[in-house]
């Protein structure tokens, strides 16, 4: 598994540059790789979707759906849009230090 | 599958429950009103109350077009159809008998659904049917999907990324469906991307059975959490979720339920000597794919290892190759259909085994 560093902290990523290991994950890794995707600024309405995946990840093992998130973190999917433009499912798992939401093959 | 494109007809895929209950087993039919599970009893929409010690919950899941905004409303049936239903599919079929070409949308509305595979079997089956038609030039078809592509696994992109261009398929990844416009006839996500189409084939939203929700058993789409590899309820030590009902991190298959059910069946009968349950379902799938012009693909998967090249079942021998297309994966599917009302159904043995094995595969 490839490594790289990210906020000073070396981390395993994948090929797509998703982190392998949620507990290698802290917040200062979080506000790069929003960076990254072109988040500025993460605000409490972001660290609300990311604290409700980060804690659901933990209890079932994979990142959240959306549907599960809108629910969840109480917000509406529209606005899980406009938090994480183009692809919100994908964002959060990446900036939360999950895996990427896959299907079967 | 196969009922859009006139391969097989209702009688095929339909015969009486009744004639597959062994002696010994008491059916009763009626629709379950509400499992009561803090009392241990079910109760039944006939006014039947069953009371329990142990309890197998087998609701499956079903599609729920009405969930998303335009889908099931005037040109339901017309322009926008669905395969995951014996009407619908009958519909689909007549509709795509008579269709003259242009733009075929095929979008999946949320993950999960049943056989995962299913929407990309769909469209390599089109793709062969308007060829034998004669009118694949004058279709255009599109696979619009939640997901960032059609394959997602490494290794299976690899082997089997190109297939859909090979098959002149466009892909539009990540598209998260937020309504249909039936008048204008497009599909818009959320984040306001639109794709037209002349025909709709949408995989509605999927859910676990309304009983299991006003139960108060489900997750937010009324599937039960289970331990996933002994499938017992964590609430309720008496109650075990089978099939697509459970909520599981493995695909939504018959052939993940049919390894769930056998893995299950022997450590039930532990289970009720007192014995400890053994984590022994590894969510073993085994899925045929068709790909059109009389050739399949085949993957095999668990919790932890994704679709692999290989051969399948015997190591080297095959006859069936993984991740590639051959007839020979065909024919494999085909047979299946007598496997299944003459094997599998009346829960006779098949030669392979429940857990999934690494043999004959390698890992690039
Ligand atoms: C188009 C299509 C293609 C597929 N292709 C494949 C494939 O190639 N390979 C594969 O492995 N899988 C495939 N599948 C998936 C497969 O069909 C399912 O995974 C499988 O049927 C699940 O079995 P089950 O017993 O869990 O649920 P089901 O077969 O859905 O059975 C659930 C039963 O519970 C009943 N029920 C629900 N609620 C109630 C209630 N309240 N009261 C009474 N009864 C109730 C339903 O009526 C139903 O009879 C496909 C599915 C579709 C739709």
């Amino acid at each position: 598994m490839a490594t790289r560093e990210i906020a000073g902290k070396t981390v395993e990523v994948n090929d797509e540059g998703f982190m392998a290991n949620p507990t290698e994950w802290n917040q200062e890794i979080a506000v790069a790789i929003a960076a990254e995707e072109g988040i500025s600024e993460l605000t409490p309405a972001h660290w609300q979707v990311i604290d409700f995946c980060r804690k659901s990840a933990a209890s079932n093992g994979s990142a959240p759906t959306l549907r599960a998130i809108t629910n969840g973190a109480g917000v509406s999917t529209k606005d899980l849009f406009a938090l994480f433009p183009k692809g919100p499912a994908k964002k959060v798992a990446r900036i939360s230090g999950l895996g990427k939401p896959e299907g079967c093959v | 599958m196969f009922i859009p494109f006139g391969i097989y007809s209702k009688n095929d895929v339909i015969k009486p429950k009744r004639d597959f209950v062994p002696a010994g087993v008491e059916l009763v039919m009626s629709p379950i009103e509400l499992i009561d599970a803090d009392h241990n009893r079910v109760k039944l929409s006939n006014g039947q109350t069953l009371v329990y010690d142990f309890l197998v919950v087998a609701t499956g899941a079903q599609i729920h077009p009405e969930q998303t905004p335009g889908l099931q409303e005037h040109e339901w049936r017309k322009t926008i159809h669905e395969f995951y239903t014996i009407e619908g599919a009958l519909a689909l079929a007549k509709h795509l008998r008579n269709w003259q070409g242009g733009r075929m949308v095929v979008n999946v509305v949320e993950n999960p659904i049943k056989c995962p595979v299913a929407p990309l079997e769909f469209i390599m089956l089109a793709d062969s049917y308007f060829h034998g038609q004669g009118i694949r030039d004058k279709v255009e078809i599109i696979y619009a999907t939640p997901l960032p592509g059609a394959f997602t696994k490494p290794i299976a992109s690899r082997h089997l990324g190109d297939i859909l261009d090979k098959k002149n398929i466009k892909v539009v990844p990540e598209f998260m469906v937020m309504e249909v416009e039936p008048d204008a006839k497009k599909i818009v996500s959320y984040d306001e991307q639109e794709v037209n189409y002349d025909l709709l084939v949408s995989v509605p939203l999927n859910m676990g059975s309304e009983a299991v929700g006003r139960s108060g058993l489900g997750d937010d789409l009324n599937f039960i959490p289970v331990d996933k590899h002994t499938l017992v309820s964590p609430r309720y030590p008496n109650m075990f979720v089978l099939g697509d009902a459970a909520a599981i991190p493995t695909s939504k298959a018959g052939s993940v339920a049919h390894f769930a059910v056998e893995s299950f069946s022997e450590n039930f009968l532990r289970y009720i000597d007192g014995l400890e349950l053994l984590p022994s379902f590894d969510g073993h799938a085994n899925c045929f794919i068709e790909s059109g012009f009389g050739k399949g693909l085949l993957i095999d998967f668990n919790y932890d290892t994704e679709p692999l090249p290989g051969h399948y079942p015997l190591p080297g021998v095959g006859p069936f190759s993984l991740l590639q297309e051959t007839e020979m994966n065909h024919w494999g599917k085909l047979m299946f259909r007598w496997m299944y009302w003459n094997l599998l159904i009346k829960g006779q043995e098949l030669p392979l085994p429940a857990r999934m094995t690494m043999a004959g595969k390698w890992k690039n």
